[in-house]
């Protein structure tokens, strides 16, 4: 049934929203997602976006819905998975999360509130990446991530997409940044808490 | 990629980029634009794909520049198309007339925003409809298609151009921002030349050549510059020769015949889907990126016992209106779900002419509805 | 030094629409003249005319593309530029030419104007200027001299005027020239040169207009602006497009501005191609 926290979600449907800032690679992170979901896992898939009008540094939001079939309401109703890589971000989509919603945030740009509950999963993502050498690849170290952590896009999949949307010339670097998220994710994670929605 | 520089295969991309591949697909060599949110992405692609292709890019100094390009480039034998929204819109009104009255083939993409003015330049909105039928002066036809999805739009834009290539006139891909920033799987097919139609050309000898002489069809056949046959042809009202001719008989001949040529091609123009309407007692008339939503609420209104349809207009203009008149006869209500405050539903219930009753359900523009408030309006128009 | 032309001697009637004659050009107004200096032109030039497009926008000139047996499109007012533009690249073999006045070019054309010089767009302007609006019954518009009168400036225009050549050369066109119709010979080889080179090349054409501007500035005769033009006109090839303004009495310097050499929107964009081609690799 439709209601107005539900909305017209159907079973089989996942929602997964990306917030952070803009040149976060939180478009691109996305885009990686959804063509892991519609092309390399075969299924459907809409993505889409908002931001500020600044090129740089304003709020972006990136928003990927999933389905086994065509998706008619192309925007996140009442997500299953969050990724929230600033404190802006942070303090508009933690509130009346559904429940079982997993949220994933980066503990360098957000500090959560204590009370929330079940606490958020932690990734130091741009702290790692900048250890590898290069900041920007701190998204695809939290796909790496989300792929552990999460069944909503097979690994393979994602890791697929991943390839065939970085510039050419840095697959390897890339590869390895999923890898490092994908390893963080079996160590840290909490396999399986993600509701089925 | 094939030799002609054709993209093939499963992708997963924006409707602008979609709308640019579709155009490259239909023949498109030439684009003219100008940038603005949120059609910018067309022209992006256009340019960075055209010069691999043997087309033309060329950014304009503005919209009015851009959309007189493609005429003269249409002229030149070219398939042309530009691509907009909200202001530059406004703005290509003026000469998409000359594109009626030349009988230029060529397409005009208008990613739709709310207006007026500068409004919310990066949120949906479908606000130009009426200036789409109506934003030039004078009294003409128009084809305009509405697509609902980065696949959509890319078939609809070969449509665009085959349909403008049938008939001479400008066709209008009225999609959003909606559609246009969202990102799907696009299935790009081989297009096989045998799909694509190219504009009729003379045959007889220069001499003889009348610019516009039409064929039974109402449709005349189009030489193009450098073939020698040094036609004329102007913006004001002229005869078969392309002659001005200031007479209230010229005027009434002209003007009948393209507008005819379109009214009397209707059949082969409309295009609308229809999703349990046959035993509907009520129909949502949607069309773009509202058909996706409201789809959902007519099945949720199926669950709750609701004998409810949904008829998705994909050419708006010409508007579906014999079918509507039908559709009239048997339910009881008509829910017109648009991104304006009441553009379509207006031609709903001209065609419904009391035999039905019609119900808006406005949105100002800035996002799509929610399927809840169109299940609500469906409840509502079926008590 | 003119010989005089006679009827049956016409020699440009294959390059004319007959069946449309007569035009609708006032008596004694210039751009007849003009239309007759750019037919010779392309005579005397070889060019093949079947290869040759003119594009005009609307006013009194804009109807040159009525009158001439060419592959040519009357526009809307302003917009002759853009139209040709895309003309000119849907098939670069065309030769490109603009006729039309100077309301339409310089007014509510004026920033295609600046942008197609800007880009070095192929094409050959004849821009005609008789100061005012001629269509709509004689109003003041850009090029208008300061003090004159036209039907909307009653107590003499207040504006200052387009230095039209100015313009454009500061805008990047590399051919730049001024004549009147008086200066026929002159004006017929600058079309000449203009249209057999490449790039944008624009030619403003004084013309009188004898019905509207003239009758209001003590000028009622086509001859009596011929005659003016006799006396005002100064012969200076080469001169800065700066020190070229005209005003309402003094000299009226005409010439060849401006004869350069610059890459073309046509030679940028095979660069652009080769560019694209390479980064495919």
């Amino acid at each position: 049934m439709l209601d107005n926290k539900q909305g017209c979600k159907s079973l089989g449907t996942k929602e997964i929203r990306i917030a952070g800032f803009g040149g976060q690679g939180v478009v691109l992170s996305g885009l990686i997602l959804g063509q892991a979901a519609s092309i390399y896992d075969d299924g459907f898939s809409a993505l889409t976006q908002s931001y500020g009008p600044e090129a740089r540094g304003g709020s972006c939001t990136a928003e990927v819905v999933i389905s086994d079939e065509p998706i008619g309401y192309p925007y996140v109703q009442s997500p299953n998975v969050l990724i929230i890589l600033s404190q802006e971000a942070y303090n508009k989509y933690s509130q009346d999360l559904p429940a079982g919603a997993l949220m994933i945030i980066d503990p360098d740009l957000v500090k959560p509130e204590p009370s929330q509950n079940p606490a958020p999963l932690s990734i130091p993502a741009t702290r790692m990446a900048r250890d590898m050498g290069r900041t920007v690849v701190a998204n695809i170290i939290i796909l790496g991530f989300l792929a552990a952590v999460s069944d909503l896009i097979s690994p393979e999949a994602l890791k697929n997409s991943v390839l065939a949307s970085v510039p050419k010339g840095t697959e390897e670097f890339n590869t390895k940044a999923f890898e490092l998220g994908y390893n963080y994710g079996l160590e840290h994670g909490r396999k399986g808490e993600v509701a089925d929605g | 990629m094939p030799e002609d520089g054709a993209l093939c295969g499963t992708f997963f991309m924006n409707g602008d980029v979609a709308c640019a591949e579709g155009a490259i697909s239909a023949g498109c060599r030439f684009f003219a634009g100008y940038p603005i949110t949120p059609a910018t992405e067309v022209a992006e692609r256009m340019s960075e794909r055209l010069p691999h292709v043997g087309g033309i890019y060329i950014q304009m100094e503005d919209e009015i520049a851009s959309m007189n390009a493609i005429l003269g480039a249409s002229w030149a034998g070219l398939k042309a198309m530009t691509s907009t929204s909200g202001p530059g819109f406004s703005l290509m009104m003026e000469n998409l007339g000359l594109g009626v009255m030349l009988e230029t083939p060529c397409v005009l993409v208008n990613i739709q925003r709310a207006g007026p003015s500068t409004g919310l330049p990066t949120m949906a909105a479908q606000g130009d409809m009426m200036q789409a039928r109506w934003g030039s002066h004078g009294s003409y036809e128009i084809i305009a298609l509405v697509p609902s999805s980065p696949q959509e739009i890319f078939d609809l834009t070969i449509t665009a151009f085959n349909l403008s290539e049938r008939y001479r006139v400008p066709v209008l891909v009225m999609s959003d921002e909606a559609v246009g920033h969202m990102s799907e799987k696009v299935v790009i097919p081989r297009i096989s030349p045998k799909e694509l139609v190219s504009r009729r050309r003379p045959d007889g000898t220069q001499e003889q050549y009348l610019p516009y002489k039409a064929d039974e069809d109402l449709v005349p056949p189009m030489a193009i510059a450098g073939e020698g046959y040094r036609f004329h042809v102007t913006g004001l009202t002229h005869d078969e020769r392309g002659y001005p001719v200031m007479t209230v008989e010229a005027q009434d001949q002209l003007v009948r015949r393209l507008v005819d040529k379109i009214r009397l091609n209707k059949k082969d123009i409309i295009r609308y889907e229809e999703v349990g309407v046959e035993d509907a007692e009520v129909i949502v008339c949607a069309y773009g990126i509202s058909t996706r939503v409201a789809r959902l609420a007519v099945q949720e209104a199926r669950n709750a016992g609701i004998r409810a349809g949904m008829l998705r207009l994909i050419t708006v203009w010409p508007f579906a209106e014999d079918r509507i008149r039908e559709l009239a006869q048997q339910v009881k209500a008509f829910v017109v779900p648009e991104i304006n405050y009441g553009q379509i539903v207006l031609e709903v219930e001209r065609c419904a002419a009391g035999k039905a009753s019609t119900l808006l359900v406005p949105h100002m523009g800035g996002g799509v509805h929610h399927p809840q408030t169109i299940l609500k309006a469906i409840k509502e128009a079926v008590q | 030094m003119t010989t005089p032309l006679t009827v049956g001697e016409n020699t440009v009637d294959s390059l004319l629409r007959l069946d449309r004659m007569p035009h609708i050009w006032c008596q004694g107004c210039g751009i007849g003249p003009a239309v007759g200096c750019f037919t010779r032109a392309i005579e005397s030039s070889g060019l093949d005319p079947d290869k040759i497009a003119l594009v005009s926008g609307i006013g009194c000139a804009g109807r040159a593309a009525g009158y001439v047996k060419l592959d040519s499109f009357h526009t809307t007012h302003g917009r002759a530029l853009p139209f040709a533009t895309g003309l000119k690249l849907g098939n670069p073999e065309l030769n490109l030419v603009i006729f039309s006045g100077d309301g339409d070019l310089v007014a509510i054309g004026g920033n295609h104007l600046i942008h197609s010089a800007r880009r070095n767009m192929d094409m050959t302007v004849i821009c005609i200027n008789n100061f005012n609006y001629g269509m709509t019954g004689g109003q003041a518009g850009p090029t208008t001299p300061l003090d004159a009168r036209s039907t909307t400036t009653p107590y003499g225009n207040f504006e200052y005027p387009f230095n039209v050549p100015y313009l454009v050369a500061a805008s990047g066109a590399t051919y730049v020239a001024r004549w009147t119709v008086l200066h026929v010979r002159q004006l017929e080889w600058s079309i000449a040169e203009a249209m057999t080179k490449p790039g944008f090349s624009f030619i403003e054409v004084l013309a009188p207009c004898p019905t509207l501007y003239g009758r209001m500035n003590k000028e009622p005769k086509g001859l009596d602006t011929m005659h003016s033009y006799q006396e005002r006109s100064v012969v200076r090839d080469g001169a800065d497009p700066k020190d070229v303004a005209i005003d309402s009495d003094g000299p009226i310097v005409v010439g060849k501005f401006v004869d350069i050499e610059r890459p073309t929107f046509w030679d940028q964009w095979k660069l652009l191609l080769d560019r694209a081609r390479e980064k495919k690799k």
